[in-house]
């Protein structure tokens, strides 16, 4: 019993891991990217605003906002399927 | 398990009915203030009637709230829903300069003051990634209970307490300053009572009730400060396009704003200004480099100008100005040096033309904007692991009842920041415009009232001077200061002054949910860490809360008096709390939860390090610190590593104190399983 256990466990930190280091190079591209580009993407427009202008001002914190949220509904999920094959073990 | 839901269920309903019942009122006050307004109420009175009745509000919750159990008092008894601690953090992140100073910021630097938007946000991604569920997995009182129970001993709780104390007590006597400023504007009183009328607000909430108060009153803080901010935004909005969605309204009025700036850099009445200021500023490099002999001469020149304008009768306004002039002369060369190349430079910056607002890094030379995005992209990284760093903002984790609350009130947070942050790059813009197209171009003798207003309470403030006395204002004759477009963005604006009052309670409400946090992060540190775990660990619960409520008082006083006398440069102070959290909470909170060998050698070791890097930095690079510290002149030139300004020091100070950490806990590597034990349960699903 207590092998299996520990195997979920580590099943629902390497989940984590991996989640978190996809969630953090989205972080990433979003905010560094765009500010680095800055200058040349400043030529495109997206809802009449300078594209790189409006990513710094309002693209890249509503992206903070979806990662942040999908981070924590994500693993609610998670939260509760581990929570259940606990359970079902004991 | 359904009794408790119920019962949870029923205590949020009791809460969003508590906190609709207070907006539906604070709004109804704001329409009786109208009200009164157009029926001739005196404007000092708008500003006593908002001031009293929102400190008075504030203190109600802090005494229905008050409490001496320890659970209660350090951590609102965990059990605030995700919403509400959403809303407390945002309020406790919210410090007056984020009310006031972004959307100023933004005003003056245009696209490169978004890395204030772009850090202050994106650091709650690490929060919720790297720092909230686990903290609130941990489940104690503070941070350094965290650093004290992780690596063991009382070294890291110690340092964790100091670096705490030190990121904290700077930004507390920032709050406290600018709440003195803000009763000041908003009534008129004196700036010292002020500031004690303000503590007098602060205490009774954390004073009685600790987190609790504090938790219930911020999210009343957040309300206020939410309507405040919205407002005057919309209203602009609506007055300007038609268009009742400000970041709508700002996407149209840009292009015209963008056009003006074109117009105004080739328009041959600005460029006779710029060049008056550019013969200003040549002339002080003649003067400093003349030094120490210009020293006499023009001391004398300024003796001889006086007595002539005297013998001959000038107006009375010349020989005041003169006779003000000869009063502030520098008292020695070396300040003298030091005045006159700061008025070199900014006479030289006044001598520019006007920043195109959207323009990304905008620089002469393609050189010089890579050193603009450079420092940008640093403040943007500096500012979000800052963010991730400061305790008072972490400490807001423990109070949430479970993990998954504690994840979800990170969003909640980041939900409520944004409702005003995204509104800061709009009122920008909106208020930009009506300076472009109402302001420059009246003649000096119609200028609207706020202006004499402004520019009587204080001349940084805004500064309109009629350079080459044509009786019209330049775009080059104004200076802006960054609070001046909130507070007066209502007036500019042309909206009745009873938004001005919202306006400032809003601040104030900034302020003091600031303050607030700020205060227990430092007092909970110093009793229950310091005091507490270790020097006398035998205390029982109500006499810790007891010196916990003494050290608290003490605090707040010490920074009182801090505020009062005036320091140097206050918000240089704020920008480098960020990066002392930086350097030293994020690596190695982030590097005990996620790497089993980061121990306590190396956590020390990693503090350390990462403390003396920045200050290091900072010590080298900001002018008057260089000279309070070491005493080289400001005048010297200043050695910037890669361009970056001292303010983001952190981007040296973190990966400093990452590369320590793991190197020493890997020179001193022990097995310890009591920690693995601790790390392995952070990890666990809860």
């Amino acid at each position: 019993m207590r092998p299996a256990k520990s195997s979920s466990r580590n099943h629902y930190w390497r989940h984590n891991i991996i989640l978190i280091v996809g969630l953090l190079c989205a972080w990433w591209l979003v905010t560094f990217v765009p500010a680095y580009f800055a200058i040349e993407l400043s030529q495109y427009f997206i809802f009449g605003w300078p594209f790189s202008f409006w990513m710094a001002a309002f693209g890249g914190p509503l992206f903070f906002l979806l990662i942040v949220g999908f981070y924590a509904w994500w693993m609610a999920r998670q939260d509760q399927r581990a929570r259940r094959v606990i359970q079902e073990d004991v | 398990m359904s009794q408790d839901s119920t019962s949870q269920q029923s205590f949020n309903a009791q809460l969003f009915r508590g906190y609709a019942v207070y907006a539906v009122g604070f709004c109804l006050l704001v329409l009786l203030l109208a009200l009164l307004e157009i029926m001739g109420l005196e404007r000092h009175w708008i500003g006593y009637a908002f001031l009293l009745v929102t400190v008075a509000l504030y203190a109600g919750i802090g005494i229905m709230c008050r409490t001496s159990d320890p659970v209660e008092y350090y951590v609102a008894g965990r059990r605030v829903p995700a919403v509400y601690n959403g809303m407390a953090t945002a309020a406790d992140w919210m410090s007056v300069a984020s009310f006031i100073g972004v959307a100023g910021t933004l005003y003056l630097t245009g696209y490169n003051g978004l890395a204030y938007i772009l850090g202050w946000t994106g650091g709650y991604v690490l929060v919720a990634l790297f720092l909230a569920p686990y903290l609130r997995k941990f489940g104690r009182y503070t941070i350094p209970d965290f650093l004290g129970a992780r690596f063991g001993g009382s070294w890291p709780r110690l340092l964790g307490v100091f670096c705490a104390v030190f990121c904290s007590f700077t930004y507390l006597v920032a709050q406290i300053y600018g709440v003195g400023l803000i009763i000041t504007r908003m009534t008129g009183i004196a700036f010292e009572l002020g500031i004690f009328i303000a503590l007098g607000g602060v205490l009774v909430c954390s004073f009685l009730g600790g987190m609790r108060a504090v938790t219930w009153t911020q999210v009343g803080q957040y309300i206020i400060l939410l309507i405040a901010y919205l407002v005057p935004v919309i209203w602009l909005a609506v007055k300007q396009t038609g268009e009742p969605v400000p970041q709508v309204a700002a996407s149209s009025v840009l292009q015209q704003v963008t056009e003006r700036e074109r117009e105004l850099t080739h328009d041959p009445n600005e460029l006779s200004v710029r060049a008056l200021w550019k013969d200003r500023s040549e002339m002080m490099q003649v003067r400093v480099s003349g030094l120490p002999e210009t020293y006499e001469t023009e001391q004398q020149n300024l003796r001889l100008r006086l007595l002539r304008a005297r013998a001959n009768d000038a107006p009375m306004s010349e020989v005041r100005l003169l006779e003000r002039e000869l009063a502030a002369y520098p008292k020695s060369v070396e300040d003298a040096r030091m005045a006159w190349s700061k008025a070199r430079d900014d006479y030289a910056v006044r001598a520019a033309a006007p920043q195109p607002h959207a323009e990304p890094f905008a620089s002469r030379t393609s050189e010089s904007s890579d050193a603009v995005r450079n420092n940008f992209l640093a403040i943007v990284l500096c500012l979000m692991m800052g963010t991730a760093g400061l305790p008072h903002i972490l400490m807001r984790s423990f109070t949430t009842p479970s993990v998954d609350a504690a994840r979800k009130s990170v969003f909640w947070s980041l939900l409520f920041i944004l409702l005003l942050y995204l509104m800061a790059p709009a009122l920008a813009i909106l208020v930009k415009f009506e300076i472009y197209s109402d302001l420059v171009g009246t003649r000096f003798a119609d200028l609207p009232s706020w202006v004499h207003a402004w520019s009587a309470l204080d001349r940084s403030l805004l500064n309109i001077l009629d350079l080459n006395k044509d009786g019209i204002v330049q775009l080059a004759e104004i200076q802006v200061g960054t609070d001046v477009v909130v507070l007066a963005g209502p007036e500019i604006g042309g909206l009745p002054y009873v938004i001005s009052g919202l306006v400032a309670a809003g601040a104030l409400a900034a302020a003091l949910s600031t303050a607030d946090g700020l205060l227990l992060t430092l007092s909970s540190a110093l009793s229950h860490d310091t005091l507490f775990r270790v020097m006398s660990p035998k205390m029982g619960p109500g006499q810790r809360v007891l010196l916990s409520k003494i050290l608290l008082l003490i605090v707040a006083f010490a920074a009182a008096w801090a505020a009062t006398s005036t320091p140097a440069d206050i918000l240089f102070l704020v920008g480098a709390a960020f990066s002392f959290a930086a350097s030293t909470f994020f690596p190695v909170l982030v590097l005990g939860i996620f790497w089993k060998g980061a121990n306590k050698w190396g956590a020390c070791c990693g503090m350390v390090a990462g403390l003396c890097v920045t200050f290091v930095y900072m010590i080298q690079a900001q002018p008057w610190l260089r000279h309070w510290v070491l005493g080289i002149s400001t005048s010297e030139p200043i050695n910037l590593w890669w361009h970056i300004q001292p303010i983001a020091a952190g981007v040296f100070g973190a990966p400093a104190a990452f590369v320590v950490i793991v190197v020493v806990s890997l020179l001193t590597r022990q097995r310890n399983l009591a920690t693995d034990a601790l790390v392995d349960d952070l990890r666990r699903p809860d």
